[in-house]
């Protein structure tokens, strides 16, 4: 499987991502400068982490005028996967191609722990390697991850299952105490409306090996390699 | 002569000093040359206090690869074909007058300095001081020096993780530390970690006449003028005036140059880079000049500026921050300005290298100045007479005896504290409290490298990726130690810092040190310089550990009163196999504990003297006084124990005794691995404070599988060290020799509680 890993100027999760699918998982992985205009030929386009055009103005306000962003647009459209990690999901809400926004963390504060997420859907390519409800022990590195949406659209993501994560305590509780950053309903991840695209603002990548802390992180890279071999 | 003290005092030359620049041009400078030498010969750039002094630090060893002075930071081999540059740097003054920026541009500066050899960043630490963060009193002055103290601290805190979150470097560690001396002067050390291949280094030279200076980068604006100077005189209350010599700092412009520069430095396009740091494209390019032997030419008109209507004096001098210059190989221009672009940075080329060993300024047609390069790196030097203040020998031959001990039964505690009311107050204190309410502010984990981070050991442990080694990193200083005895205090800080990275499981291979000190003209701060620079340099022979780089800092002074003497050791440890490492925190009900380097096999025997410069004493008694004592041959056997027996996989943990003696360390203990420890029976004699909160050098808790607990005593028996048995992990609680019985939430309690509860509501979430 062949993955688009996107630098905008100022990524830093490119080479964390690069690692656990090149290295550790045995795919092949390209990083694609921000103002290519073409994706073809990669399986799986990852926005990472990091601070794009120094997230000046707003988190990913200025990342979504970059030319790599219609041809995220034109993969996603066609049904392949986007995955959009930490600054990936921010630049993915301000592109449209998820609904809602990330606001500035509730505590003021940037926050980088591990926290705790539930698994609410593994009707997904990302999350299908995942037990329904599973707990996933995952960190966080963001100063602007707390998820708003309108009522509406908060009620669309449930009725369409389209939550995929929600930041919760160690036994699965979602609680406000668990709760990082004030995201609405405790949301860390979401699906698009045909679930080939998710935004998360946890870090799977930095969850792959034990040696730094653990592996929950890789159940997602596994769904998303396994569903494309299912697929092909 | 016409020059006013008021230029003088503005580049803080002494009028002798300009006399001896007269005399060595057999002219007056003109404004521009006086404003380049008062920036190179600043105490900040020239060290012209410190640099005799320096000369006793041990430079040389096996891994040496970079020595001290010789680049922009030092270099050690680590084997595997992999290189390691590191080095600390202060920014205390910009951090005293504007928190956040003054932080932030400190570690901008830091992180240049690493890439700028040609090294890939991965780590920061960082070394902080402040004032109480409560007052100390009722009165009017100390209520708004403590709400003052909160906002630099809170504001140096987001200014260090602002900067390294951006950039995409992992803060993994560091230490905070609290004292009135520090009001109104915190100190601000940042410390970055590099790793390179063997043979990659690149040199801040500028050799080859003919090529040309490529300034890249950020454009250059008014900020940060006289800088270097603003880091050579004492604060007052007029300081706040200088505020426009603090930078501002961009740290997405910071990682583009980083990216773009690490790519370079594979081609072979250039023969020097250099930062842009304190005294801006002075110090940069006449510093590669004279390391080359060789002049320059720079057209300040080429440099491309910020703002309309800059002087050449500000040009030359202007600290803006976020750029390089790059010594190019004539012809390579165009290659290297292609490669830039593509980074989106602009570059442009603003003079060229020279034979004539003449700094020529130009602007346009017009000759600014024009001066020997030599004349300028060549500051004058000071070797002064320190002398040991009176008050000193005082406090050391303080009677600690006199100190009420420690109630031993629940009758005394109404008129005695009890040691648990002790233990937990120390647990809440500012120094030893928990530091999560400031590292969960910085990202310490992205490059995933991060195997131990902070809060987990004694010092952070990265894995190099490709080998099976690992790097530990840790800073250190007890200055309330170095201020009771600046040369015992020198070598503790070296001794704790390699205590740190052996409880890890790393062997100590070399360190960088940030002198921070009042002012040197100060015959009792001379003093204290020169015995904690003798006091470090005695360490680390004993230890092998060279000095590679390094900073001074002095005139760290607030209205005439300097802060404790502060020598911070960043220490670089090796694990030759990264899968032996250590952390603190007991692991498995069952095993046994013991502490290395106590002063006996049977049991605690606690002396008044073992209290001198305790965090109890200041905490409880508020009083700092005492002879600290170390004994550097039994450190280095105690540490040589701990790594064979890490090596040997005896150990489940590692944690020193430091900051509020073994008791604090036990609690730290049970706190990091949220289980207990029963030392009920363990008998204890003599003072019971001093037992068990003195800070006696050289000790380490362990603990170990009953399997292995022969195989550590034999160790131990082979190493001459004495050991002594505490107990065995278990249960809920803290138990020790019927004083304290606490469990470990409510130890837990206390110990995350306290600098949130400090700090007030902006705290945020527990």
């Amino acid at each position: 499987m062949r993955f688009a890993i996107v630098r905008f100027p100022g990524t830093w999760s490119d080479g964390d991502c690069f690692h656990v699918v090149t290295e550790l998982l045995g795919q092949q992985a390209e990083y694609v400068w921000h103002r290519e205009t073409n994706l073809d030929g990669f399986d799986c386009v990852v926005l990472p982490g990091g601070f794009a055009h120094g997230d000046y103005l707003r988190a990913g306000a200025i990342a979504r005028f970059s030319p790599v962003m219609d041809a995220v647009g034109r993969h996603a459209a066609a049904g392949r996967p986007v995955f959009g990690i930490c600054n990936g999901f921010q630049v993915l809400c301000e592109a449209g191609l998820l609904p809602g926004a990330l606001m500035r963390n509730d505590v003021l504060q940037f926050r980088c722990e591990w926290v705790n997420l539930r698994t609410e859907t593994t009707r997904s390519r990302f999350t299908a390697a995942c037990a329904p409800g599973q707990i996933l022990r995952i960190p966080i590195s963001h100063g602007e991850g707390s998820y708003y949406a309108a009522p509406d659209v908060l009620a669309t993501l449930k009725e369409q299952d389209r939550v995929a994560f929600r930041y919760c305590a160690e036994d699965g509780t979602v609680s406000h105490e668990a709760n990082p950053n004030g995201s609405l309903q405790n949301i860390a991840g979401i699906l698009n409306e045909a679930r080939n695209v998710l935004g998360m603002m946890p870090h799977p990548e930095r969850a792959a090996e034990e040696l730094v802390g653990g592996v929950d992180g890789l159940l997602l890279w596994r769904s998303v390699i396994e569903s494309f071999v299912l697929s092909r | 002569m016409t020059v006013e003290q008021r230029v003088l005092d503005q580049i803080a030359l002494s009028r002798d000093e300009y006399q001896m620049v007269v005399e060595r041009l057999g002219r007056e400078p003109n404004e521009v040359e006086l404003g380049m030498f008062g920036a190179l010969w600043s105490e900040h750039c020239g060290y012209k206090n410190s640099r005799p002094l320096l000369k006793l630090f041990p430079t040389e060893g096996g891994r040496v690869v970079t020595r001290a002075g010789e680049e922009n930071a030092g270099a050690v081999d680590i084997g595997d074909g992999l290189l390691i540059a590191m080095k600390i740097e202060s920014h205390n003054h910009p951090s005293a007058i504007e928190p956040l920026q003054g932080a932030a541009t400190g570690v901008g500066g830091i992180i240049r300095d690493i890439f700028a050899m040609g090294a890939r960043p991965i780590a920061m630490l960082d070394s902080l001081r402040f004032g109480p963060l409560a007052p100390v009193s009722d009165t009017p002055a100390d209520v708004e020096e403590a709400t003052r103290n909160r906002h630099l601290f809170a504001g140096v805190v987001a200014g260090i993780g602002w900067y390294g979150n951006c950039i995409g470097l992992p803060t993994v560690g560091g230490e905070t530390g609290f004292s009135s001396s520090y009001n109104g002067n915190p100190l601000v050390n940042a410390m970055c970690v590099g790793v390179a291949k063997a043979g990659s280094l690149v040199k801040a030279r500028a050799d080859g006449p003919g090529n040309p200076l490529i300034l890249v980068g950020a454009d250059t604006g008014r900020d940060g003028i006289h800088g270097a100077t603003f880091a050579s005189v004492e604060l007052n209350e007029q300081s706040e005036e200088r505020r426009p010599a603090v930078q501002v700092g961009n740290p997405f412009m910071e990682k583009l140059l980083m990216e773009a520069c690490l790519e370079l430095v594979e081609m072979d396009w250039i023969v020097g880079l250099q930062d842009l740091g304190a005294a801006g494209l002075t110090s940069s390019a006449i510093e590669c000049a004279a390391k080359s032997g060789t002049g320059l030419r720079i057209d300040v008109s080429l440099v491309p500026r910020r703002e309309a209507g800059m002087t050449a004096y500000e040009v030359m001098l202007s600290e803006s921050q976020e750029r390089m210059l790059v010594i190019a190989k004539r012809g390579h221009e165009e290659k290297v300005r292609d490669l830039f672009a593509r980074w989106e940075l602009r570059s442009d080329v603003i003079g060229e290298v020279t034979d004539d060993g003449m700094a020529r300024i130009v602007d346009g047609a017009a000759e600014v100045a024009c001066v020997p390069v030599r004349e300028l790196t060549d500051p004058p030097q000071y070797r002064r007479q320190g002398v040991a203040p009176e008050w000193l020998r005082r406090l050391q031959e303080t009677d600690l005896s006199l100190i009420p001990d420690l109630g031993i039964s629940p009758a005394d505690a109404s008129s005695r504290t009890s040691a648990e009311a002790a233990l937990l107050r120390l647990l809440g204190s500012e120094n030893i409290a928990s530091k999560r309410w400031i590292f969960r502010q910085y990202d310490h984990q992205v490059l995933t490298n991060t195997v131990i981070g902070p809060g987990e050991g004694d010092a952070a442990v990265l894995r190099l990726k490709g080998t099976s080694k690992g790097i530990a990193l840790a800073t250190d200083c007890n200055s309330r130690t170095c201020f009771l005895d600046p040369y015992v205090g020198g070598a503790i800080a070296v001794a704790e810092a390699a205590r740190n990275v052996v409880c890890t499981g790393a062997e100590p291979v070399a360190i960088t040190d940030c002198l921070n000190f009042g002012n040197p003209e100060k015959p009792e701060v001379y003093f204290q310089l020169e015995q904690a620079i003798r006091g470090i340099a005695e360490a680390c022979r004993t230890f092998d550990t060279p000095v590679i780089s390094g900073n001074v800092s002095l005139y760290n002074e607030t209205n005439g009163s300097a802060v404790y003497p502060t020598p911070v050791v960043g220490m670089l440890g090796v694990l030759d196999d990264v899968r032996y490492r250590l952390t603190m925190g007991f692991k498995d009900a069952g095993d046994h504990v013991y502490l290395l380097g106590g002063s006996g096999a049977i049991g605690l025997h606690g002396e008044a003297f073992q209290l001198a410069g305790s965090e109890y004493l200041a905490t409880l008694h508020d009083t700092v006084a005492g002879q600290p004592v170390i004994d550097l041959a039994l450190e280095h056997r105690v540490q040589e124990l701990c790594l064979v027996a890490a090596r040997a996989d005896l150990l489940r943990s590692a944690h020193d005794c430091a900051d509020g003696g073994l008791a604090v360390a036990l609690a730290e203990c049970c706190v990091a691995g949220k289980i207990g420890l029963n030392a009920s029976e363990l008998p204890v004699d003599g003072r019971l404070d001093a037992a068990l909160f003195g800070e006696a050098q050289s000790r380490i808790v362990v603990s170990v599988a009953a399997a292995k607990r022969d195989s550590l005593l034999t160790a131990a028996a082979a190493a001459n060290v004495p050991v002594c048995a505490l107990g065995q992990v278990s249960g809920p609680s803290l138990r020790v020799a019927g004083l304290i019985d606490i469990r470990v939430a409510d130890l837990e309690n206390a110990f995350n509680s306290g600098l949130p509860g400090l700090i007030g509501a902006s705290a945020g979430q527990t």
